[in-house]
């Protein structure tokens, strides 16, 4: 059983035979989000905070509904504190450049971990080059989790920083936010910064809850359009950052020497904001409640041990990673002697979707010793049939590549 | 689609058992090829006669499509001038691109025509062509190519 029906989701009931596994780059969507965004542009679309007139009205209430609603499903009691972005890579680069750049200093440290999202790790390495600051990075137990003390080896007085993922993209690999948020306020003033891509769309997240400083999010894999996302950050860090980008909207007063900065959140964004992807979102947690996180977290679990289970079957393919109980619905694996590209490419002419390659984070595949992975990533709509076919299309895959004769279809 | 076209089975023989596949101590020249899409990286020594590549080798990991290419390439441009190995590269390029100017019963291809195949699997282009990539480079002095900047 699915939780939510492939019916209600128009790609997947247009492709009844499609093997979808690969979530956790990307979710597809419902038709309640693909509505709304239509609704909103064919009834209430006109640019928000600037016409005195009633449809630009309708576009701010809108655009600020919007903002409320996600803001109730992330646990954020002032929603003024979540500001809109493209997503989780440019929420972590508002942070990087708009409170790292003047708060960071030669010398100072920067600490993230091995297990780190490309769109964690090369903000603050390019800060710290530019800073003359230290980057740390913390290891990894073997079973890819973060190493909380090394952790707690790297931080000093001296660290401005503190940035980790909740669950990895790679691995699944669930971390202990609240642990690590305490254990670094213990031993230095750094500011925390959770990457949350992954773990906004799988479980029930709160902000308020997690004793971090920002937190960063991406609509589209938590089945809302691609190109909006969010940024939440404590009230007074936000109030003392200067803007990320400047243009429009963002301005109090524009004077011929200098400007002043619009109230928060409408300091950090600049320009015609996406109103469409902010109502879509909207849509998407709305779908989500509906559908409950608790359940969806449950529905993952399950075929998360259905995947690992069957996988475990197979001789010759490894999972990456830690237990079921300390992981979200991804799994990362390596078959002996056929390489992940070679794997997905058999798996596609079997209509099952999976991730091939380093998963935006070399540092990673580096410190696991492989230069790449299969990752099969599950949501809502994923069925157990779909870790059957998986399983079955790595088995032919086996046989094609052991065999010494002509591969089989 | 047929996946024995794309997987034939002159290529993963050369998959399993790559040819050449070691480091050259005396090489002259070195380049290293890089798929930045998929993390794949190879190494291609070239031990250069003149103008004719006297011997060839490689290292490197990758997929079955990207090994195998750079094992056929070194059997199949060793002796060759730099000139003829050029040429190879662009009828090779023509073929696993599903360029109209290819022509797959070429018989100058020889194994390389195994690689008709992966015109039909776009996403897999960049694997069969990383390692000429390389060889390319190594033959103009280069020591890096990507398959993102050609």
């Amino acid at each position: 059983m699915t939780l939510a029906p492939r019916s209600e989701f128009p790609l997947l009931a247009g492709n009844p035979d499609l093997c979808y596994l690969d979530s956790a780059a990307t979710s597809q969507k419902p038709r309640a989000v693909l509505d709304a965004m239509r609704a909103y542009y064919e009834h209430d679309n006109a640019n928000p905070h600037r016409g005195a007139y009633e449809l630009s009205v309708r576009a701010t209430d809108r655009y600020q509904e919007s903002r409320d609603r996600i803001a109730r499903f992330l646990g954020v009691p002032d929603s003024a504190t979540l500001i809109f972005t493209r997503g989780t890579t440019e929420s972590l680069n508002l942070v990087a450049a708009a409170w790292g750049r003047a708060n960071v200093r030669a010398g100072d440290g920067i600490v993230i971990t091995g297990l780190e999202h490309h769109a964690n790790f090369v903000p603050w390495q390019q800060l710290a080059l530019e800073k003359g600051a230290t980057l740390r990075i913390c290891d990894l137990t073997p079973t890819g989790e973060i190493d909380l003390d090394c952790l707690t080896g790297l931080l000093d007085a001296r660290t401005r920083i503190v940035a980790f993922n909740h669950v990895s993209n790679a691995l699944g690999s669930i971390n202990p936010v609240r642990e690590i948020a305490t254990l670094v306020r213990e031993r230095c003033g750094a500011i925390i910064v959770c990457d949350g891509a992954q773990s906004a769309p799988h479980f029930p997240v709160r902000f308020d809850a997690l004793g971090v400083d920002f937190y960063a999010f991406s609509g589209h894999k938590m089945l809302g359009p691609m190109g909006i996302g969010g940024l939440v950050g404590r009230r007074s860090l936000l109030e003392r950052m200067g803007p990320y980008q400047t243009g429009g909207d963002m301005i109090e007063s524009v004077l011929d020497d200098r400007t002043t900065w619009n109230v928060l959140p409408h300091k950090f964004e600049a320009g015609t904001p996406n109103v469409a992807g902010a109502v879509g979102l909207a849509a998407a947690v709305d779908y989500l409640d509906g559908l409950g996180m608790d359940r969806v977290a449950e529905h993952e679990r399950l075929i998360l041990e259905a995947a690992i289970g069957s996988l475990g079957e197979l001789e010759g393919v490894h999972v990456l990673g830690p237990p079921v109980s300390r992981r979200s619905g991804v799994v990362s694996f390596v078959v002996d002697e056929i390489h992940p590209h070679d794997l997905a490419t058999v798996l596609d002419q079997q209509g099952v979707c999976v991730r091939a390659g380093h998963h935006c984070a070399q540092p990673l595949m580096r410190r696991l010793g492989v230069p790449a992975t299969t990752r099969a990533s599950f949501y809502v709509y994923t069925d157990v049939s779909d870790v059957v076919r998986l399983a079955e299309g790595i088995a032919r895959a086996q046989a094609m590549f052991a065999s010494p004769s002509a591969p089989r279809r | 689609m047929d996946l024995s076209a794309l997987y034939q089975s002159i290529i993963l023989d050369h998959n399993r058992r790559p040819r050449n596949f070691r480091e050259l101590v005396d090489a002259d020249r070195r380049s290293e090829g890089r798929n930045p899409m998929c993390g794949d990286e190879l190494t291609v020594w070239l031990k250069m006669d003149g103008d004719r590549i006297d011997d060839v080798s490689f290292v490197g990991s990758g997929c079955a499509i990207s090994k195998a290419s750079a094992s056929i390439m070194t059997t199949t441009v060793k002796g060759k001038t730099r000139e003829e190995a050029s040429a190879l590269f662009e009828r090779f390029h023509d073929l696993v691109t599903g360029s109209p100017a290819a022509r797959p019963d070429d018989p100058t291809l020889g194994s390389l025509a195994a690689f008709s195949g992966v015109s039909r699997f776009p996403v897999r282009v960049k694997c069969a062509s990383l390692a000429w990539h390389a060889l390319r480079a190594a033959l103009k002095g280069d020591d890096a190519a990507s398959t993102e900047r050609q």
